[in-house]
Order: C-alpha cells, then sequence, then structure tokens
C-alpha cells in the first residue's frame, strides 16, 4: 500500500515537469513578439528591451529553462513587473478568500449533488428524475457569472438576505465569512452540481442493476441501507473521479466569481495582471492552479483505492 | 415495468396461437420529419433554436438594429424604451443593437473552436493511435496541457497576444483539442483490434487506406457529439475571456464585452448585464441540447442512463 502511494507520487513529479515545460513555453508559443504586446501601443523602443531582457526573451530557450525551473523548485515564482514585488507574496496575499470560496465550494457541491443523484437515479424515470436531469443542463448551459448576477440580485439587493458583494476573513467570525461567501459559493457550485448528480445517476442506474442488489433486496434490507451502503459505495468511482476533473471548471469559474462578487481573491489578481499586462504574475497563477489540479487527481487515484480495492496499478 | 396479459390473450397462446397481448398498442410508425422529432426531441429543439439564433446573426442588420458602436454621450444608461428596447449602456450605445451583433461573434467563436479543436484532435489522435514510438510522447504531453485548467491556459495566451477574435478562437482551440486528441486516440486502439482491420492489415491494406476506409468513419459519430460540447464551452469561455478583460477588444460588440461594460454599474442599471446573459444562456443552452440529442442518437445505450 505504502509502496503504491509511494509510486503515485512519483508519477506526477513528471506530469508536473512538463505542466511547466508548457507554461514556461507559452512565451515562444504565442504569436508576434510578446514583448511587444506587453509594453503596450505607447512603448518605446527602450520599453520593449527592459521588457525583453526581464522576460529572459534575449537568451537561449534552454538556458532560461533550466534557469526559471531551478528558481520554482526553491518556491520562487519570479517578480511581479508592475508592482515589483514577488509573485509569491502577491498570491500569498490573495490565497485566503480563493482557497475558502473553493473549499466551501466543494463541500457544498458534493452534499448537494450526489443525494440529488442517488434520488434520480433510485426515482428513475420519474418528475424528480427529470427535474435533476434538467437541472443538469440548465447548470451546463448558464455561465457561472449570469448565475452570480441573477443570485446577487435576487437574494442580495431585492431581499436583502445576504450582503452584496465583499469578503470577510475568517479571523473577524465564522458567521461573516460564511455570510459573505454563501451566494458566491452557490453560483460558483451550480456547474459543479450538475456534473456531479448527472455521473452519481449514472452510476448509480449501473450499480443497482447488479446481483448483489437485487440479493441485498432479497434478504430484505431496507431502501436507504441498499442505496447509501451497497449501491453509493460501489458506484462511488466514477464520482470521485469526475469530481476531480471537475475541479478545472471551479478554479476557471473562481475568477470570474471573484470579479462578480467583488471578493478580493486570486481571481481579482488574476484580472488585474491581465489588464496591467503582468505576465510573470499570470505564470505564477496558472502554474499554481495546475499544480493544485494536478495533485487533487492524484489524491482522486488514492481515494480510489480506498473504495476499490482491486485497483492497482 | 409489468405487463399484465388479458384472459383472451392468455388462452391464445394457451392454445398454441400466438396473440400480442391486447394492452400492447400496435407500433404507430412516424415518419418524416414528425417522425424525427417525435425520436430526437432536443436534436429538434437545440437545432430549431440554434438554426433561428443563427439567422438572427446573419440577418442582424434587418432587424431593427442601429450601428452597434454609434455612441450617444446624452442618452446614457437608458432603461428598456420603445427608442432602446433593451436599453442604453454607458456610453450611450444601444444594447439590443450590440446583443444582436453579439451573437456573431459568440457563433463564430464557438463553432470554429469546435471545428480547428476536433481536426487538430483529430489528426493529433490518429498519429498517436498508429504511431508506436510516438504515442507515449504525445501523450505525456497531452496531459500536461489538460493538466492546465482550460480558462487560465486561454487567459495566459490572451495575456501574450493581442485581443482578436482569431487570437480568441486559437487560445480556446489550444486548451480544447488534447482532449479529442484522447478520444480519438481511444477509438483508434479499440479499433485497431477488430477483426475487419486486422483482416484489412493482413490483406496488405496501406496505413492511410486503412485510416479513410476503417478508422475515420467510426471516429465521426464521437468526434461530432464532443464537437458540440466543445462549442457550448468555447462560447462560455470567450465570454468569461471577454468579461475579464483577456478576450476580444472591448470596441467588437460581444456578450462577455457587454456584461463587461455592464459590470460596474449592475447594481443600479441591471438591465446592461441581463440581456446579452439571457441570449447567451439560450444560445449554449440549445447546443448542450443538440449535443445530448447526438450523443443519445449516436449511442441509444447511454441515452438511459445520462
Amino acid at each position: 500500500m505504502l509502496g503504491f502511494i509511494a509510486r503515485r507520487i512519483v508519477a506526477t513529479i513528471p506530469v508536473m515537469g512538463i505542466v511547466a515545460l508548457f507554461v514556461f513555453s507559452l512565451l515562444y508559443i504565442a504569436p508576434g513578439d510578446p514583448a511587444v504586446v506587453i509594453a503596450g501601443d505607447q512603448a518605446t523602443p527602450q520599453d520593449v528591451e527592459r521588457i525583453r531582457v526581464s522576460l529572459g526573451l534575449d537568451r537561449p530557450f534552454l538556458e532560461r529553462f533550466g534557469e526559471w525551473s531551478w528558481r520554482i523548485l526553491h518556491g520562487d515564482l519570479g517578480t511581479s513587473m508592475f508592482t515589483g514585488m514577488p509573485v509569491t507574496q502577491l498570491i500569498g496575499q490573495r490565497l485566503e478568500p480563493t482557497l475558502s470560496l473553493m473549499v466551501l465550494t466543494l463541500i457544498l457541491s458534493i452534499v448537494v449533488a450526489v443525494p440529488i443523484g442517488v434520488l434520480a437515479a433510485w426515482k428513475a424515470g420519474s418528475w424528480i428524475d427529470r427535474g435533476v436531469m434538467g437541472f443538469a443542463v440548465f447548470g451546463f448551459s448558464v455561465p457561472v457569472f449570469v448565475v452570480g448576477y441573477v443570485l446577487a440580485y435576487v437574494f442580495a439587493l431585492e431581499l436583502e438576505w445576504f450582503p452584496v458583494q465583499g469578503y470577510t476573513p475568517l479571523s473577524e467570525g465564522l458567521w461573516l465569512w460564511f455570510e459573505n461567501l454563501v451566494l458566491p459559493a452557490i453560483a460558483l457550485g451550480c456547474v459543479y452540481i450538475a456534473l456531479i448528480a448527472r455521473i452519481t445517476r449514472a452510476s448509480m442506474l449501473e450499480v443497482l442493476q447488479q446481483d448483489y442488489i437485487r440479493t441485498a433486496r432479497a434478504k430484505g434490507l431496507g431502501q436507504r441501507p441498499i442505496l447509501f451502503l451497497h449501491a453509493l459505495k460501489n458506484a462511488a468511482v466514477p464520482i470521485v473521479t469526475v469530481i476531480g476533473i471537475g475541479m478545472a471548471l471551479l478554479i476557471g469559474g473562481a475568477v470570474v466569481t471573484e470579479s462578480v462578487f467583488a471578493i478580493p481573491g486570486l481571481g481579482r489578481l488574476t484580472i488585474d495582471a491581465i489588464l496591467r499586462r503582468d505576465y510573470p504574475v499570470i505564470q505564477g497563477i496558472v502554474l499554481l492552479f495546475s499544480f493544485v489540479y494536478v495533485l487533487v487527481n492524484l489524491i482522486v487515484d488514492l481515494v480510489y483505492t480506498l473504495l476499490d480495492p482491486r485497483i492497482r496499478y | 415495468m409489468t405487463v399484465t396479459v388479458s384472459p383472451a390473450a392468455e388462452s391464445a397462446v394457451l392454445a398454441g396461437e400466438p396473440e400480442l397481448p391486447d394492452i400492447l398498442p400496435p407500433v404507430k410508425q412516424r415518419r418524416g420529419i414528425t417522425g424525427f422529432i417525435y425520436r430526437h426531441p432536443a436534436i429538434a429543439i437545440g437545432g430549431a433554436m440554434l438554426s433561428l439564433l443563427i439567422l438572427m446573426a446573419i440577418f442582424a442588420p434587418l432587424l431593427g438594429t442601429t450601428d452597434p458602436a454609434a455612441l450617444a454621450p446624452s442618452k446614457r444608461t437608458r432603461p428598456p424604451s420603445a427608442e432602446y428596447w433593451f436599453g442604453s449602456d454607458m456610453m450611450g450605445r444601444d444594447i439590443y443593437s450590440r446583443v444582436i451583433y453579439g451573437a456573431r461573434v459568440s457563433l463564430i467563436v464557438g463553432f470554429a473552436v469546435a471545428i480547428i479543436a476536433s481536426l487538430a484532435g483529430l489528426v493529433i489522435g490518429l498519429v498517436s493511435g498508429f504511431v508506436r514510438w510516438a504515442d507515449s510522447i504525445i501523450m505525456r504531453i497531452m496531459d500536461g496541457m489538460m493538466s492546465i485548467p482550460p480558462i487560465l491556459l486561454a487567459v495566459a495566451l490572451m495575456a501574450l497576444t493581442r485581443g482578436s477574435v482569431p487570437n480568441v478562437i486559437a487560445a480556446i482551440a489550444i486548451a480544447e483539442f488534447p482532449r479529442v486528441a484522447r478520444l480519438v486516440r481511444g477509438v483508434v486502439l479499440s479499433l485497431r483490434e477488430q477483426p475487419y482491420v486486422e483482416a484489412a492489415v493482413a490483406a496488405g491494406t496501406r496505413t492511410p487506406m486503412i485510416i479513410i476506409r476503417h478508422i475515420l468513419p467510426n471516429t465521426i459519430a464521437p468526434l461530432t457529439v464532443q464537437a458540440t460540447y466543445i462549442c457550448a464551452s468555447a462560447m462560455i469561455t470567450e465570454s468569461i475571456l471577454s468579461f475579464i478583460g483577456a478576450g476580444t477588444p472591448p470596441i467588437i460588440p460581444s456578450w462577455g464585452n457587454i456584461m463587461a461594460d455592464g459590470r460596474a454599474l449592475w447594481q443600479v442599471k441591471p438591465f446592461i448585464v441581463f440581456f446579452p446573459a439571457i441570449f447567451l444562456s439560450i444560445t449554449v443552452l440549445a447546443v448542450n441540447l443538440l449535443g445530448d440529442g447526438l450523443r443519445d442518437a449516436v449511442d441509444p445505450r447511454m441515452a438511459k442512463r445520462l
């Protein structure tokens, strides 16, 4: 078991290496001269040259990549071109709101999506099932900022149940923190809930046809233990997989949700960096989120073995 | 489902004369367009909605619109009225005209990304499936690319290029195509084991011919379904990119740009954000319905489950 975990962790190192290489190569893949684009329209040739040097575009690719990777391994993501601050410091300041939003959304989505998916599979073909499936199509189609604005308009502006915008750090009280994050978490969770509910339903439908479910029914087990003990555990692998894959939606959506609800997190930092063409900051954020995504999917792989002892690589 | 058999039918069965249970109505054969709508309602509804939106985009100049870029500083942020059907924005531009013309940007981006990502993914997937030594290298690179959340990858690419519609299309297509490549590779690998492909190989058919005759026809169905979903996701990504200022240049009336314009004022003038949001949601819904319908038509076994 420990050997397996160790092997699996070692196996993510090349993936992270490729991610880093790819993120680094973007500077070279992009058409045109990135230094000119970043410098903007009013830049003098000296400005362009200064940016070219600061991005390292004046030196050979491999030399730059080696040096860059070495710095990243030491926890240095470079320096912001606009503020002159280390990128790690900028990210550190903005980490808490984004982390809060994503963790809350993740918990909310799983708590809502799995039961409604199970319910839809149990009552397959009924109006409950149709309702859940209808919601799933809706959830896939309405972009996160649209859900965000509608929720904010109805529940914050009109009904005044929640604050309209902003963020309160966790250190100032759990309720104040929670109150500000409820609407953003629901908005961000919509797509994620649709995705998880849909897979839960599909996976449960498959499992409910198995012989051991019929046996469990035949021996007189109640509906609830059958659904949640026998069926859900066997249906869990695809559900856990999609929770891992769906993190990409969550990460991309967080940037927009933060903008709608004026949450000062990494999304806000990304948008500011785009407006200022502060490439090192964007690069740092992309790299950080990609590593998080790889790590989440590593955890998902490890959870497989807990759910299904047959899985060994 | 329980089927009760009527006494008459039962006696007929006992008498050795097979007879259908009379509670089952005769299967009604529906043909033509009504039959198609009956069998594939999602394709019909999604297709109809999408066709209307495409017509709307093509005939935008004839639909009572004015110049979507025309400024009217004295008539800023007017609420919806007879003059401004959807109101006017912060610079006095007519939101109705901007929304109708905005359909062009969304549809072009959606379709272009779907086509480019599918073709790129098809080529890479075929190479990966047929060239053994390249397979592991290509797939590791695809894995790496898929580890970067698509929106962030598009944001990073847009930060390095000038905001324009072709650049937005390229950025989103680069973020989407690795998934297609993986799908095609999977199809190729399973097809290679099929007896008819092995027979073709044994008969000395050249690889390009095998690809054209046996592999490509089998990739078309899953590829079409995948392309529809890519189209929907590309439209959402485009609007997100424009909304956060990394997409099409602000001068172009795209739905994301209109919403970005209304962002600062949404608490007092919600209609600026509202109308493009509705159109974007309906368009993506139409494409998703079409995709679900196509998937069910292509793979009826999945239809009952997903």
